[in-house]
């Protein structure tokens, strides 16, 4: 296959304790570190492998989003993607907008297999790959733990609440990346160089020609509610009294 | 009124607890009318367990053999198709959930609600976000189908004392055949089952071993409980996937938990935030499973969990 495109979202690094705002319009992102979310950084390292067994010519990351996305995308490129799209938005934008903006950059590149994280750990959504597919009207595989190329079609192995799943989709499809995939590779200095000299394309939101779905509105965050404070017991015997005293053995 | 269609998870034979869960989420929107659909190759079996779930109105079935195993490209447009006239279209927020229900609400042209854990009004919900430490109100938008997933950790299910009328409909679809089963590998267990055991036993990368987990397994058994794992456990190969609790594994509410060897990263705490009773037995007094725990003792795990085990007797 020709070209693989995969999606890098900015998203609050997953070692940050997340504080909600006190006034409730969202959570503290003043300052935080921001990464890319780990599961597109699992869906970005597959496409490279893919690519590296000669199963593609080319790796597009895209992100939709800011502009400070560029620092995600670089690290992308730096990772080993052959070129960056960034489709500059407004960071609210919903799930299904998020795969118009994929549908409509498949359109133009001509791309045949496009991997995803499953979720992203800022929304926790774990959407846009399932909707692309349905824009698309293609296959979908998501939570893959394996991914295996042949020809037009692809097996793929899924983590499902009952084990593993294989299946087996005709191309073009979507694929979402789970935690077992892969083990991103780390990003070398000279990469980081390189990276500087590969092509990072600008688009807007408009361009792109997408009309807006009904939005969901979020309305207020709040923090979720404390559990009280527990006891601590000195040993085995004191456990067995304290669950005795809950009534739980 | 507020039409809700329901889509059943099941494995061919049994409803899946999720459904029941399901549909006590539902039944909390005012005026509720609950369908709940069932799409399998033979829907009867499944039609009859989900037509004795309270709350529910109607049960549909589709009988098909394209339905055998629950692919999403193949269940979607069924479910689309079938659709009209409905307000709200749920699903649980399980792996079946999460991979179907999205493809639905694109092809609704709508968005989804991941996740409900309450119902605040006819288009308002509640949900958890950045691995549960927010909780955020979401409107849908008003004169859209709702299509949304249930958390079903957030609820207890329905009793089963219905007698709801079961109907056979055609969606009257072309079905895709881009997209093919090839196998499940279950981990065979006759210990009980995660998602819904009352009590659960979990253990993390300190156990070091598969061979190890076996202290685990001992002192589940004991409590006729079910075994659980962090993803640690779960990455080094010493227990299956489908063992893994937390954010990106299951989220369990079990009345109690036990995490040994756990050390609690937000990722795991978010899987049992709605356990009743959680107790961590951890080598270190400063591991954050402590902040959460409701019984904490530091101790060795491979002396604890053994004269634990040994003590229940
Ligand atoms: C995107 C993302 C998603 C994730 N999703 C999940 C998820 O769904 N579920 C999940 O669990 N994790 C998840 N994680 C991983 C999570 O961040 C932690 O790395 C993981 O939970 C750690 O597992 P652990 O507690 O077993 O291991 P560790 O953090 O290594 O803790 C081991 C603990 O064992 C204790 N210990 C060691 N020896 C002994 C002994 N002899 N006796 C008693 N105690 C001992 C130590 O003090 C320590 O506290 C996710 C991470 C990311 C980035």
């Amino acid at each position: 296959m020709e070209k693989i495109l995969v999606g890098l979202k900015r998203a609050v690094d997953y070692n940050v304790r997340v504080r909600v705002k006190s006034d409730g319009s969202g959570v503290e992102t003043d300052g935080v570190k921001m990464s890319i979310n780990p599961f597109d950084e699992i869906a970005l390292e597959e496409a490279l492998r893919i690519r590296e067994r000669g199963e593609a010519s080319e790796v597009i990351v895209l992100s939709i989003g800011p502009g400070d996305a560029q620092q995600q995308l670089r690290t992308g490129l730096a990772m080993g993607a052959d070129r960056a799209i960034l489709v500059e938005a407004d960071a609210a934008l919903d799930a299904l907008d998020r795969a118009r903006v994929f549908k409509a950059i498949v359109d133009r590149e001509g791309v045949e297999l496009v991997v995803l994280g499953k979720q992203a750990i800022d929304d926790d959504n774990n959407q846009t790959g399932q909707m692309l597919a349905a824009v698309w009207d293609r296959p979908q595989a998501t939570f893959a733990s394996e991914v295996a190329i042949d020809g037009n079609t692809a097996r793929v192995t899924r983590e499902v609440d009952a084990g593993l799943e294989t299946i087996e989709v005709d191309l073009p499809a979507v694929i979402t990346a789970d935690l077992r995939l892969n083990d991103p590779r780390y990003v070398k200095l000279p990469d980081i160089m390189k990276a500087k000299k590969k092509p990072l394309d600008t688009l807007a939101l408009a361009d792109l020609g997408i009309e807006a779905s009904p939005a969901i509105e979020e309305t207020h965050f709040a923090p979720p509610e404390a559990r009280q404070k527990g006891i601590m017991v000195d040993d085995v015997s004191g456990l067995v009294t304290a669950l005795k005293d809950k009534g739980l053995i | 009124m507020a039409n809700v269609l329901l889509i059943a998870e099941h494995d061919g034979t049994n409803l899946n607890p999720s459904t029941a869960k399901s549909v006590a989420c539902a039944a909390n929107i005012e005026g509720a009318e609950v369908h709940v659909l069932v799409l399998a190759a033979d829907a009867a079996g499944v039609a009859a367990e989900a037509s004795r779930l309270d709350s529910v109105a109607k049960v549909l079935t589709v009988s098909n053999p394209a339905n055998e195993n629950a692919l999403a490209a193949v269940l979607a447009p069924q479910i689309v198709a079938l659709a009209d006239g409905y307000d709200y279209v749920f699903g649980p927020s399980t792996t079946f959930g999460k991979d179907l229900m999205p493809r639905v609400a694109a092809m609704l042209g709508v968005n989804q609600i991941s996740d409900i854990m309450s119902v605040e009004g006819s288009h308002t919900f509640k949900r958890p976000v950045y691995a549960g430490n927010a909780i955020v109100t979401v409107n849908a938008p008003e004169g859209h189908t709702v299509v949304a997933t249930v958390r079903t950790a957030s609820y207890r299910a329905v009793g089963s004392d219905n007698a709801a009328p079961v109907e056979a409909v055609d969606p009257g679809v072309e079905l895709p055949t881009h997209t093919r089963f090839v196998e499940l590998q279950t981990g065979q267990s006759d210990r009980p089952d995660l998602q819904t055991a009352a009590r659960v036993v979990s253990g993390g990368r300190a156990l070091g071993s598969s061979e190890s987990f076996d202290i685990i397994y001992a002192l589940a058994d004991k409590l006729a409980a079910g075994v659980g794992a962090s993803r640690a456990a779960v990455d080094a190969g010493y227990v299956p996937n489908d063992m893994q609790v937390g954010q990106t594994g299951k989220i369990i509410a079990p009345d109690l938990y036990l995490a040994i060897g756990i050390s609690g990263a937000i990722q795991h705490l978010t899987g049992i935030k709605d356990a009743g009773t959680i107790v961590a037995i951890n080598k270190d007094e400063e591991a954050p499973i402590f902040e959460v725990a409701d019984i904490g003792l530091v101790a060795d795990l491979f002396d604890a969990v053994p004269e634990l085990t040994e003590a229940l007797d």
